[in-house]
């Protein structure tokens, strides 16, 4: 007894002497978070949140996090940069795809700072000790959540209610890009992987913001015989159009079942938590943050809302598990070439694809990303690059 | 008893219009007036801040705000000097036309589409000519597109009486959307960020934004000197003050309107440049921000006047400034610090009124009345 009570107390004095000293050390890292717009788009939210989060993990207190709010894609990212420095901050992260090319002026004349850039593409070319990339393996999410879709696609087809022949998904999207073709792509393999004979319909907004243009797209997917809606877009736009039509809604960015209890059925987002925590350890600890760093599932950075039962088909939640352990084991790829009538491109089966990963002038493809019987994303870089149109989409306005 | 019934019914005070009011009384009522404002933002603070009730933060940390957003350090203090010349810069670009009462809305637009026209030569041309020939394309593009966008609206006027505002209010919309377009064709990736580009940055010396300051604030004389002593100037006022007068002497009236709006638009086209040029090096549909309309309540509160101007471009950057380091500090969400700076602009704006108005208390009785002045 007398031995496991000192044993109990030794360990006691290693915990508190281990979490003392990474205290002390984390004491000193001062977090700078440059926002694009503010707490009422889901997207900013979504960093926002994670920001917390990061801090109650940590132990920071709030002199060490500063947050500027409504920082434009311009001159004025640099500003805010550079004064976030001035204020101590040991750690300078920007929230927005367009302040790449400003923070990365930041970063050239701060090489003391450690500059971090969510959704960003330059850092593996422009090679500063000083600036990073970071993004999720979002695709995965959205795979999951597209088997969501899937089932309920079948239940709604079991019954005899599909609006047309086969099932099909509507989906709202911001723009032409490759995040958001990595993104609606692996959701509707998602949803093929268990209802085989789904087709899908893309509408572009031509803005990541705009709440009238999103629920405008999605009532003319509804109207066009769409079955299911799910978006890329940061307004709650798409799910209040489904909610007042009655056509399920697979969300993104976080749970809409708040405002939506009778459609909504799950949402995949990113959870930025793990890495604020993971970079603010690494200045703690003098070691160097990752150049690309992609958060996945077992990063705790690819996560799914909780699946509304009352609207999801029965067995949803136990396939999603199911997946998710595939994905995590490598067993499931999600952009798997090799399998058959699964991506195939006019069809054939996609054996090759030169993917633009390096950031230049004229957006030249320069990178291999198909080998091993699937497409490697996010793992040449952090942010996605997955932009092939494959067979079974149709976009419906591709102006973007 | 008549009478008694008569000074029952008399409401306690009345209004009557100033005839005129010294200086230093109009300007004790602004201050006044920025005071009271200054107070009431502090009651609104205390019920939304958090960090202020829980005793983190005191109200003394919130009226300093306002201080330390613009002179807290060198760098905040640049950036303050910056802009101010900016807003003003597009506040003088209204002002020639607000004088001569046509309604120009939409310098957010004319200025945007000055952006537009700087980027698209430093897109296209950008280390293919020498750098002094690209700014000069540059400059040129700008001041062009920005007329071009301020006449159109202005020959409808002067042709077919069209109205003005909703139609330099419409130019804004198609300006944006202009911009979006590009943004397209210009990226194909898809993002439609265009990002920094890498030529067409002016020159800088002492300091980056010194050369912006020093050009707003040599046009900021300028104008005035055209406003003031020049024939064209006075022509501007005439027609502001009443067109007919302007018909009976002689003047070319649809003549004034175009060249005058041409003026505004070519300021507006240089406030473009130098948001494009000296600033972003680089566009986006939000690349002038909301500043056009901001110029509309500048130029008005300084009296269509460049130099007083200078006062109130500055006054509204300190408090956008301010408000910002607010949100900052205090943690509260991007639409707090615009309900601040809205409460002291109604503030001021409402002080306008007590300039032109007096108050005056009904004494009991016919004895007298006194006018509070």
């Amino acid at each position: 007894m007398k031995k496991f009570l000192s044993l109990v107390l030794a360990l006691a004095l290693c915990l508190t002497a281990f979490t003392f000293t990474a205290v002390a050390e984390v004491a000193d890292v001062k977090l700078g978070v440059i926002l694009l717009h503010d707490e009422d788009s889901t997207y900013d939210l979504n960093f926002i949140n994670g920001v917390y989060e990061a801090m109650a993990i940590l132990g920071l207190s709030e002199d060490q996090v500063i947050m500027k709010r409504n920082i434009p894609e311009s001159n004025e990212c640099y500003e805010a940069a550079l004064d976030l420095v001035d204020e101590g901050c040991t750690i300078v992260f920007a929230n927005s795809f367009g302040h790449e090319t400003y923070l990365l002026a930041a970063a050239k004349e701060c090489p003391d700072v450690q500059f971090c850039h969510a959704t960003g593409t330059m850092a593996h070319t422009e090679n500063l000790p000083n600036f990073h990339n970071a993004f999720a393996a979002i695709y995965e999410g959205r795979y999951l959540a597209g088997i969501a879709a899937g089932m309920k696609l079948n239940e709604i087809k079991a019954a005899g209610n599909l609006k047309g022949e086969v099932p099909m998904i509507g989906y709202v999207g911001a723009f032409t890009y490759a995040e958001v073709i990595s993104g609606y792509t692996s959701f509707y393999l998602g949803a093929k992987s268990v209802c085989p004979d789904v087709q899908m319909k893309v509408q572009f907004t031509g803005s990541w913001y705009d709440e009238m243009e999103e629920k405008t797209a999605a009532q003319a997917l509804i109207d066009a015989g769409c079955d299911l809606i799910s978006q890329h877009a940061d307004s709650m736009g798409a799910p209040t159009a489904c909610e007042n039509a009655g056509i399920p809604n697979v969300s993104y960015n976080g749970s809409t079942m708040a405002s939506c209890p009778n459609t909504f059925i799950v949402s995949s987002r990113i959870n930025w938590a793990p890495y604020f925590v993971y970079i603010v350890n690494q200045v703690a600890n003098g070691e160097a943050i990752a150049t690309d760093w992609t958060g996945t599932i077992a990063t705790g950075s690819v996560v799914l809302t909780e699946v509304n039962v009352a609207v999801a088909a029965p067995g949803t939640v136990e396939a999603i598990a199911e997946a998710t352990a595939k994905l995590q084991s490598g067993e499931l790829k999600v952009f798997d070439t090799a399998a058959d009538n699964f991506i195939t491109v006019n069809g054939a089966k996609l054996d090759s694809y030169i993917a633009d990963v390096d950031t230049d002038a004229a957006f030249t493809p320069d990178t291999e990303a198909v080998a091993d019987g699937y497409f490697h994303e996010s793992e040449k870089r952090s942010a996605p690059y997955f932009d092939v149109k494959i067979d079974g989409i149709e976009l419906l306005n591709a102006k973007y | 008893m008549a009478e008694h019934k008569n000074i029952v019914h008399e409401p306690p005070f009345h209004l009557a219009k100033r005839a005129s009011i010294v200086w230093w009384k109009a300007w004790l009522i602004r201050i006044a007036a920025v005071a009271l404002g200054l107070v009431v933002c502090g009651l609104v603070a205390y019920l939304f801040s958090d960090r202020l009730r829980n005793g983190k933060k005191t109200l003394e940390d919130f009226y300093y705000c306002f201080i330390k957003g613009s002179f807290g350090t060198e760098r905040k203090l640049w950036k303050f000097l910056k802009n101010m010349a900016v807003l003003q810069c597009i506040s003088l670009a209204i002002t020639p036309a607000f004088r001569m009462r046509f309604w120009n809305t939409g310098a957010e637009g004319q200025t945007l589409m000055g952006v537009w026209g700087a980027i698209a030569v430093a897109f296209y041309l950008g280390g293919k000519i020498p750098n002094w020939l690209l700014l000069t394309l540059m400059f040129v593009a700008a001041l062009i597109c920005g007329a071009v966008w301020s006449v159109i609206p202005a020959i409808f006027k002067a042709k077919w009486d069209t109205n003005e505002t909703l139609f330099t209010l419409m130019m804004n919309y198609v300006a944006t959307y202009v911009v979006s377009y590009f943004l397209v064709v210009w990226v194909p990736s898809g993002s439609s960020s265009l990002g920094k580009l890498k030529f067409g940055k002016l020159p800088s010396f002492g300091h980056d934004y010194l050369l912006i300051i020093l050009i707003v604030l040599a046009l900021t004389v300028l104008l005035y000197i055209y406003l003031r002593y020049s024939k064209q100037g006075y022509e501007i006022s005439v027609v502001g003050e009443s067109v007919r007068t302007a018909q009976y002497s002689g003047m070319n009236v649809k003549k004034v309107v175009i060249r005058t709006m041409i003026v505004s638009g070519l300021l507006c086209g240089l406030a473009g440049y130098l948001i494009g040029a000296g600033l972003d090096q680089s566009i986006t549909t939000e690349s002038v921000g909301g500043q056009g309309f901001t110029a509309i309540m500048v130029s008005w509160l300084a009296k269509f006047n460049p130099l007083v101007m200078l006062l109130t471009s500055g006054l509204v950057s300190l408090l956008n400034q301010g408000a910002a380091q607010i949100s900052q500090d205090f943690n509260v969400s991007g639409a707090f610090p615009d309900v601040i700076v809205g409460i002291i602009l109604f503030f001021i704006i409402g002080s306008e009124f007590f300039i032109n108005y007096q108050i005056i208390l009904t004494r009991k009785g016919h004895a007298g009345r006194e006018a509070v002045k």
